[in-house]
């Protein structure tokens, strides 16, 4: 049910992020979404990609550290309290966000949100009782 | 594993200080009539070879150094005519000029008998594959260890450094037993082995002889998990033969073995010259016993190490060198603080699961001396989570502190964007200027 994300490890450095977009682009990869994570020095790009295999196979032939996790990815109405929705019966059973980033869905106005959360089964079992769709790696791949 | 010598190698040490004393006689006698920068050092220190009567009166020498060996470039050290010189070798001059030593015809034999014994402690014999991967050329490391190869009948592949994907398929194919190579350069092969997807648990390697730098503890474990062999140190430099002076046995692989009765090998205060007792930690300097073309007296090595007579399991009566622990020359004063690269490198392995690439960036800001530790990523220790590595980061920078006393800023770069060298490792940038 989780969705799987990409991280790469990159250098602070001028051009850095270009490179690694005419990568993907050369590998004919889509991104879907991403959010960079940085300090002075070096960053960590993660990345919803139509194909992650390819993704990681063109980065990985570039030399470049590539991970992979897991994310649970959520699609959350355009409407006031939309993502309150799904984050309220989170944290209120001690479910907490290590991260998020969003993206449109490009089929209806909604936006799709990533998280990593600090206990992903939890997690899942609070949304499917609150009837939240999540959406797997099967779906990004297919929007 | 038979000891390739056994009547030296494992000769009473009463019987070898006997023949130490007599070679050290005639090489002194030698020198002093043969090569004018000997003849004078011993006249300024009032010396004559007279004066050689047991082997504590070679405390009474003047020490020899690298800078006596450039200042007589490029021939002034010989002992010989060079109609007696049929080999030259020389230094890399990674730290100023080049030096150049000579072999005759019977130091040539020499050293292949030193370095048959070598590969002998490590294990091969008749029959074994040789795989050669120190560079030939004036280097010494290449053609010491295709000698001594060739002097103990094992079969030699003389494949070199560099075209490191073209080893692995030799090694795949002509099924070599025994590695050689500088342990960086073996570690950037076993990385481009792995990345060819060549596990060396199919390999054939029993033993590997790694050296021409110094290497770690940690290394070893390294090296011996990843290379699937047993793996040995071995010593040496071109100016006292090369490859060969020392080396670790198989059995107890705790500590180098250094040919007594072809070199005396002493410990001293690298600040006051002083020779120091067994145990004690210091620089190794090295006499010929035995050399022709090239005698040494004395030689300053810069290595740091210290010596062990206890008797070794393996049979040898040879005494045992630790681990060179290091150079007087590349160790780093930072803030006042000495800083060995190595010791660097124990606090990295200790915090990765994967062997790092490292390097040392020594600079200035202000008064004030700044190191910078970069270390390669890899796919062992990264994570998506930047918090998780500012905390491998901090950690490094933590242990480094602790062990060394001095303070760090650790970096995490990307993947192969430190230097890989054919040879021997870049370790230390220094920007300062002093």
């Amino acid at each position: 049910m989780l969705a799987e994300q990409i991280s790469i490890f990159i250098e602070n450095k001028e051009g850095r992020l270009a490179e690694v977009t005419a990568i993907l682009r050369d590998a004919d990869v889509n991104i879907r979404a991403l959010s960079l994570a940085d300090t002075t020095d070096f960053g960590v790009l993660r990345l919803i990609v139509n194909d992650n295999e390819k993704a990681e196979q063109a980065l990985r032939k570039e030399g470049f550290t590539v991970g992979r996790t897991k994310v649970l990815a959520v699609e959350v109405s355009d409407e006031p309290g939309g993502l309150n929705k799904v984050l309220d019966p989170l944290w209120m059973q001690n479910v907490n966000v290590e991260y998020m980033y969003a993206f449109a869905n490009p089929q209806c106005k909604n936006a799709i949100m990533v998280f990593r959360f600090d206990d992903h089964d939890k997690a899942l079992e609070i949304l499917e009782k609150h009837q939240i769709k999540v959406i797997t790696t099967e779906d990004i791949s297919r929007l | 594993m038979p000891i390739f010598d056994i009547d030296f190698e494992t000769m009473p040490r009463e019987g070898l200080e006997a023949i130490q004393l007599r070679r050290l006689q005639t090489t002194i006698a030698r020198v002093y009539a043969t090569v004018p920068f000997y003849r004078q050092q011993f006249d300024n220190a009032g010396i004559t070879p007279k004066d050689i009567q047991s082997l504590k009166d070679l405390q009474h020498i003047p020490f020899t150094v690298k800078q006596d060996l450039r200042d007589n470039y490029p021939y002034g050290m010989f002992a010989v005519p060079m109609e007696q010189v049929v080999r030259i070798h020389a230094s890399s001059g990674t730290t100023g000029q080049p030096t150049v030593v000579g072999y005759t015809r019977r130091d040539v034999d020499t050293w292949a008998n030193l370095m048959a014994r070598s590969l002998a402690a490590a294990g091969a014999g008749a029959g074994d594959i040789i795989h050669n991967a120190f560079g030939y050329g004036l280097f010494t490391g290449g053609l010491g260890a295709h000698y001594g190869a060739e002097r103990l009948g094992a079969s030699v592949i003389p494949v070199s450094g560099g075209n490191t994907k073209r080893q692995i398929t030799i090694m795949k194919d002509f099924k070599p037993t025994i590695l050689c190579g500088t342990p960086s350069y073996i570690l950037h092969l076993a990385e481009v082995a792995d990345d060819m997807g060549v596990d060396f648990k199919d390999l054939f390697f029993k033993s590997g002889i790694f050296g021409a730098e110094p290497w770690t503890e940690n290394m070893r474990q390294e090296l011996e998990s990843k290379l699937h062999l047993k793996a040995v140190d071995i010593y040496g430099l071109s100016e006292i033969i090369g490859p060969g002076v020392s080396i670790e046995c198989k059995e107890e692989q705790n500590g180098l073995h250094v040919f007594e009765d072809h070199f005396i090998v002493e410990i001293i205060d690298p600040e006051t010259g002083e020779v120091l007792p067994y145990g004690e930690s210091g620089e190794l300097v090295f006499t010929s016993l035995t050399k022709e073309a090239f005698p040494v007296i004395r030689y300053r090595t810069r290595d740091i190490s210290s010596l062990n007579p206890t008797p070794c399991a393996c049979g040898r009566t040879f005494v045992r060198m630790t681990k060179p622990a290091g150079r007087t020359d590349d160790m780093l004063i930072i803030r006042g603080v000495n800083v060995f690269p190595s010791q660097i490198e124990s606090v990295l392995m200790e915090n990765q699961t994967i062997r790092p690439h490292y390097q040392l960036e020594v600079d200035r800001k202000g008064n004030l001396d700044t190191l910078t530790v970069k270390v390669e990523i890899n796919e062992g220790v990264f994570s998506d989570d930047i918090k998780s590595l500012q905390t491998m980061e901090n950690k490094i920078a933590h242990d480094i502190k602790e062990m060394l006393g001095v303070t760090a800023k650790v970096r995490l770069v990307e993947p192969k964007t430190i230097q890989r060298s054919q040879g021997k490792a870049v370790r230390v940038i220094d920007k300062r200027n002093f």
